[in-house]
């Protein structure tokens, strides 16, 4: 257990150290901010409750959006790159002899990454939205660690989901292709391009039922108080049933994959 | 070794402007050419990854267009814009840019030259820098963008009930062609900007990529100091917005007189010049890690 701490406190070290792209990220993540923002403003100014948010909560979204996505990695980034590269070399054949799980020490280390993302690139575009923006803070204090709690179980579904696809290169040896599938489907079912409930019919329902909608729909609703009570239990078992399922089939691919090594000498 | 390169470089640049400058520019062209023919080369030798993430480009600007669709199902326009209009906006926009990202687009990994000193190596080349920076890692995949937006535009074009005149039609070639070059000079002085600040590529990103997003809505969708910055400081307003709202007999934001739909060229010329001098100047500034 120990270890993993230290991986993961190695995850967050490791991208505090560049702190001018975080500044520059941050930059990013503020200019989109406020382009989204005025688009949503002209959508709610036709249809005032679209989704059943008003402006002010459909702004807060927008912001949570920006705040999470680096966190989440709903366009990918972050350590499965590095995998399917190592998969790829060959250098994987070193991290199976280690004495430490290949899952758990990718979970650790990508925990210690998002940390880092969610306070350098999460709190400062989130509250230069606030001050430009009249966003729906949460009214009850309660609402900060449930939230919290939310975004931690959206961060595990999200590696789940790319640890699986990065696993993809023993079969692919390039995973580039599917990497970036995958980033498409997490940009566009996670809610980052328009919240899932303005989803038209059966498109909409399906896209909430998927994984993705763990990383930023859920833990959105949470935030704007929109799920309380039994409510957030249900939250809570929709986002931790899918980081379950996915954990254990990245756990039975791993296992298959493993067989799969062939260490080439030299 | 990379400082003397720097020197020499400028020197036959400073001194033999007159002469130096067409055969330097067609040199520069050539080999742009053949390197970006050496990475078609080699990204087919992954067919099916190059197909895959060809599809992934068309596919992710795509899903711009999809959330604007998808806004659509509840309302009947945004901004005061229908549908085919914010279309031949989108259209515009994503076409400039996907020609421009195609041809420049690997330009923001300067910073990452710069920083791990692999920019030296296309310092002692024979070859201009900036054709080398902007071949790097050329990614035909990046096809995928240009498509998805002409199929856009060409949807609007279908649509829109517009009046057209001769300089209305031949608006829009130059309008894509001026567009991708304002583009273009961005990311050369972004690129230019990377020499000083070695890991902020992303800054670039949110006038490249921020900036086509911006232009895909109306005008009026945004508040005006915003319509100034990208008429007056970073002029892509020029990209679509001024043209085409001539185009669309629409109303100019921010009071516009009518005659700045016919800049785009001049503006091109003129962000090419900036960001031209930015890059001699970022290239002079720079100094190599040495490792």
């Amino acid at each position: 257990m120990r270890l993993y701490a230290v991986v993961a406190a190695g995850g967050f070290r490791r991208y505090a150290t560049y702190r001018t792209a975080t500044a520059a990220g941050v930059f990013t993540n503020t200019v989109f901010g406020f382009i989204v923002a005025y688009t949503y403003i002209a959508l709610w100014d036709e249809r005032p409750q679209l989704g059943g948010y008003d402006t002010a909560q459909a702004l807060t979204y927008v912001w949570l959006g920006q705040a999470l996505l680096m966190a989440c990695a709903m366009m990918g980034g972050g350590f499965e790159d590095e995998l399917a590269e190592r998969i790829r070399t060959g250098d994987i054949a070193v991290d199976l002899y280690r004495p430490a799980d290949l899952q758990l020490w990718w979970l650790a280390a990508d925990l210690g990454r998002a940390a880092f993302h969610l306070l350098g690139r999460g709190v400062a575009p989130m509250f230069l939205g606030a001050l430009a923006f009249d966003l729906a803070l949460p009214g009850s204090l309660w609402t900060w660690p449930a939230f919290l709690v939310s975004v931690f179980l959206g961060l595990v579904v999200s590696f789940a989901v790319r640890f699986l696809v990065a696993l993809s290169a023993f079969w692919l040896l390039d995973a580039a292709g599917a990497m970036r599938i995958a980033s498409l489907a997490g940009l566009f079912f996670s809610g980052m391009l328009l919240p899932l409930n303005l989803f038209p019919g059966l498109l909409g329902e399906v896209a909430r039922a998927l994984p993705w909608s763990s990383l930023l729909q859920v833990p959105a609703d949470v935030f704007l108080g929109r799920h309380t009570g039994w409510g957030l239990v249900e939250a809570y078992a929709f986002q931790g049933g899918w980081a379950v399922v996915l954990l254990l089939a990245g756990r039975l691919l791993q296992t298959a994959a493993t067989r799969r090594v062939v260490v080439q000498g030299g | 070794m990379a400082e003397t390169a720097v020197r020499a470089d400028e020197g036959r640049e400073a001194g033999g402007f007159a002469f130096e400058e067409r055969p330097r520019l067609l040199e520069g062209l050539r080999a742009y050419g053949l390197i970006m023919a050496m990475w078609v080369r080699s990204t087919m030798a992954y067919r099916a990854s190059f197909v895959m993430t060809a599809l992934g480009d068309f596919a992710v600007t795509a899903f711009d267009f999809v959330t604007i669709l998808l806004m659509f199902t509840h309302v009947d326009a945004l901004g005061g814009y229908t549908l085919p209009e914010i279309a031949l906006l989108y259209g515009l926009s994503a076409t400039a840019f996907g020609l421009c990202d195609l041809l420049l687009g690997s330009m923001d990994r300067v910073g990452r030259r710069v920083r791990d000193g692999t920019l030296d190596t296309l310092l002692v080349r024979p070859v201009p820098v900036l054709a080398q920076v902007a071949a790097d890692r050329f990614a035909l995949r990046r096809a995928g963008r240009i498509t998805q937006g002409l199929l856009v535009l060409g949807y609007a074009l279908i649509t829109l009930d517009i009046a057209w005149s001769p300089l209305k039609v031949l608006m829009l070639p130059v309008m894509v062609v001026s567009g991708a070059a304002i583009f273009g000079s961005v990311f050369v002085a972004g690129a230019a900007f990377q020499f000083v600040a070695q890991d902020a590529s992303e800054v670039q990103n949110s006038f490249t990529y921020g900036g086509t997003t911006l232009l895909q809505y109306p005008p009026t969708v945004f508040a005006k100091d915003l319509v100034r910055g990208v008429t007056f400081v970073v002029p892509l307003a020029f990209v679509s917005w001024l043209p085409a709202l001539y185009v669309l007999d629409r109303e100019y934001p921010v009071d516009l007189p009518q005659w700045v739909a016919f800049l785009p060229p001049a503006v091109a010329a003129g962000c090419w010049v900036l960001a031209g001098l930015a890059w001699r100047a970022g290239l002079r500034a720079y100094r190599s890690t040495g490792s």
